[in-house]
């Protein structure tokens, strides 16, 4: 035993000195004019900007897969592309949220972000406390907008409607599933959008493909938004009764379902949020498609706009404006006729001819 | 934590239980001991705070031929993160008036104010031989009912925040009867109970949260309106300060239990309970009204730090209201070596951590997680006492101090 201790700290130590040995960057004066007109250049696209936009998160954090993680990419872009100044706080209790933003205000950010209805109020509280600086809220709208502050919602149901449509024509045992992380707005309108089209496809076609986990008005909750094994428990009942297309609206909870319906075989899933093909790449052979809800460009577009201008008109991510959409289907699942009639469907819903959501 | 309670669910009555010598050998650990305790976490967390920063690994990445560049950036850093608590949560020194100077510790203050009224109430149990685990169930009920008579009720200044502090104290205490009705009747361990109802409590709450009568006007999300302003504790030093009153109203609290602790007799009776069970069921004391007292003491207590959270900081009641609160408090408590004095600095120490983190976060760039990394290891060092007198050579105790005493 003794010997091994000794063995891996001479290794250890090893390991360090030869990290260790690396040159020490070279002063500016020895590189030849070459070097510091590229130099020169890198420096101009990284420029720092007079800008500083902040995010604060709620308790989900900035690594919960979910929408405080998509908001935080479009922050990191920005910062990447624009060369903003940026800093985040994440919040881990409701009575970190007043805090967080009046440090933010301190530190002197130009926008500052919010994320998740939970902050409302707090970031109201700010806007009134502070009307000079600029704040943005996302999944959140007051009844009376507030000068300083921009929304950011999304009407995630016209996307959902696609996808229940395209589930509803795919689905061979004329059974599909969702379920979502608690009963709220911005989970059920996925869960809405999704019965609806699923319901369209019935009345078109005069079929009767059933919806599990959700009948407009309640439905299957897991009760959280990290717990995987809820997920799996519920797609497993899910696909026992026969489901064949599962819609997990439930963050990371949906990975369970996605390893339940992998074990199972013979279904597919539907990502949210993100295209999963591409975030969950080891589920990529069992998604069928992902109903796109992209913060991260709203959030993105929303900080390039507010350096030219400030305006606290609402940004509402609709089909129209890419701010939601389907990604591709999985090959070979959805035929060319259903995919025309998807492009039908899309038009109307734009045109408002289709009414995305069943709760009217 | 989980062997004491498995150890303490043997059945032989004679021997204390594991899980009491744990903890009295915790609560009898010296002052020196606590303090380095908290000094040696801090020092780890500024290791770590050092190894995870990107400019000391570049310049470490280089040592031999600039050996100067590293120490720099761990200065640098460790200066920005220790500068940045410090300005979170005690002083802001860069301020241009004398309000904004102060403020941070006002903030660490009111951040401490529901830890003291938790941390008092576990102190009791710690101290009559419960570990309760349960503060969170009872802040969360003692806050539910509390905001909901805040929002829903109408009545004149004064008597609306007295009626809805009387709520959350009944609600929080209604939550501890239930572990203590049952540990005196059943034998059922309190540990589990509590742990049990905590996720009870949080589970109503969301599913109340769901209904019409808890939802704003509206609104479907899952939060509460806002407390009505005649149910809200003032704030004490004026509308650019968040203290409020219950901060006062905590530390009248901290005097109150240190009376019934240390001056009354029912305090003897909940000390000797703690410190002997059935010496003191000889000696004729009612081992079964001191355990449910203690409960329901401990739940009303945590009951009052929900108020702090809807009457006066917070004003609205969703599912996050209680955060780690509950648990914090169980730290705090420990910290303070369940003593009420002990508790309420503990308190202000854990305040003033919690009201470093965003500071920590916008000012240096660093992740909150390292507030919790701090906590974390004060728990570890608190409990383990001899692995804190090694660290630092301090001697060991000459004989172990009795907690009745």
């Amino acid at each position: 035993m003794k010997t091994f201790t000794r063995v891996s700290a001479l290794a250890a130590v090893a390991a360090l000195s030869l990290a260790a040995c690396g040159a020490a960057p070279e002063d500016e004066e020895t590189t030849s004019a070459e070097d510091t007109a590229a130099a020169e250049e890198t420096t101009e696209a990284a420029e720092a900007v007079d800008f500083k936009a902040c995010m604060v998160s709620d308790e989900g954090g900035f690594d919960d897969a979910s929408f405080n993680e998509s908001a935080y990419d479009g922050v990191q872009r920005a910062a990447a592309e624009l060369g903003i100044e940026h800093a985040e706080a994440e919040s881990t209790a409701e009575s970190d949220y007043a805090p967080n933003l009046e440090a933010q205000v301190a530190a002197g950010c130009d926008l500052i972000i919010t994320v998740g209805f939970n902050l409302g109020d707090a970031t109201a509280e700010a806007a009134a406390a502070y009307p000079d600086t600029h704040f943005a809220i996302v999944d959140f709208g007051y009844d009376e907008p507030i000068d300083n502050v921009k929304s950011l919602y999304f009407d995630t149901d016209e996307a959902a409607f696609l996808a229940g449509y395209a589930a509803a024509a795919a689905s061979g045992s004329g059974t599909v599933g969702t379920f979502g992380g608690m009963n709220i707005p911005t989970v059920t309108i996925f869960m809405d959008g999704y019965l609806a089209g699923v319901n369209y496809y019935n009345e078109e076609n005069g079929t009767d493909v059933t919806v599990l986990g959700w009948d407009g008005a309640d439905g299957s909750f897991t009760g959280d938004f990290s717990d995987q094994s809820k997920g799996q428990n519920t797609t497993q009942g899910f696909l026992d009764q026969g489901a064949d297309i599962v819609m997990p609206v439930a963050g990371p909870v949906g990975l369970g379902a996605a390893s339940a319906i992998q074990s199972a075989g013979g279904a597919w899933l539907i990502g949210v949020d993100s295209d999963w093909t591409e975030s969950a790449p080891e589920y990529a052979d069992i998604v069928f498609t992902s109903v796109l809800k992209n913060i991260s460009n709203a959030v993105f577009d929303t900080i390039e706009a507010t350096m030219a201008e400030w305006s606290n008109e609402p940004y509402l991510g609709t089909l129209e404006n890419e701010g939601v959409g389907v990604a591709d289907f999985a090959e070979g699942t959805v035929s060319d006729e259903v995919l025309a009639a998807l492009e039908e469907i899309k038009a109307g819903i734009i045109a408002g001819d289709i009414e995305p959501s069943t709760a009217g | 934590m989980s062997d004491q309670t498995t150890a303490t669910e043997a059945p032989q009555q004679e021997r204390p239980g594991r899980a009491s010598t744990v903890l009295r050998e915790i609560l009898s650990s010296s002052t020196l001991v606590v303090v380095m305790a908290v000094v040696a976490s801090l020092l780890i967390g500024g290791v770590l705070i050092v190894l995870v920063d990107e400019g000391v690994q570049e310049a470490a990445g280089y040592f031999f031929s600039r050996p100067g560049d590293t120490f720099t950036a761990i200065f640098d850093e460790l200066g920005a993160a220790y500068s940045a608590m410090f300005t979170g949560a005690v002083l802001n020194l860069d301020a241009d008036t004398f309000a904004q100077t102060i403020r941070p510790f006002t903030q660490t203050l009111t951040m401490a104010t529901p830890l003291i009224f938790a941390g008092l109430g576990l102190g009791i149990g710690f101290r009559a031989g419960m570990f309760n685990i349960g503060a969170q169930g009872q802040l969360l009920i003692g806050a539910t009912v509390g905001a909901y008579i805040g929002f829903t009720w109408d009545l004149p200044w004064g008597l609306h925040l007295l009626v809805a502090i009387l709520g959350c104290l009944v609600g929080g205490a209604f939550w501890g009867f239930i572990p203590g009705i049952l540990k005196a009747r059943t034998g059922a361990h309190e540990v589990i109970v509590t742990i049990m109802l905590n996720y009870v409590a949080l589970n109503l709450v969301a599913w109340l949260l769901t209904f019409d009568a808890f939802q704003r006007e509206g609104s479907n999300n899952p939060i509460s309106p806002i407390v009505a302003e005649t149910a809200q504790y003032p704030k004490i030093l004026g509308s650019q300060f968040n203290l409020h009153l219950g901060f006062l109203f905590a530390l009248a609290c901290a005097f109150g239990v240190w009376w019934l602790m240390e001056r009354s007799t029912l305090g003897f009776e909940l000390r000797a309970v703690g410190a002997n069970a059935n010496a003191a069921r000889t000696a004729g004391m009612n081992v079964t009204r001191a355990t449910v007292l203690v409960m329901v003491i401990a739940g009303a207590l945590a009951g009052l730090a929900g108020s702090a959270q809807v009457l006066g900081t917070e004003k609205v009641l969703t599912t996050a209201t209680a955060g780690s609160l509950g648990f914090d408090a169980i730290t705090v408590a420990l910290l303070g070596r369940s003593r009420p004095l002990g508790t309420v600095l503990a308190a202000i120490l854990f305040g003033g951590l919690r009201a470093s983190g965003p500071t920590l976060q916008v000012q240096a760039g660093l992740p909150v997680d390292i507030v919790f990394v701090i906590q974390a290891l004060i728990v570890l060092f608190i409990a383990a006492p001899p692995l804190v007198r090694s660290m630092f050579r301090l001697p060991a105790p000459a004989i172990e101090k009795e907690v009745a005493a």
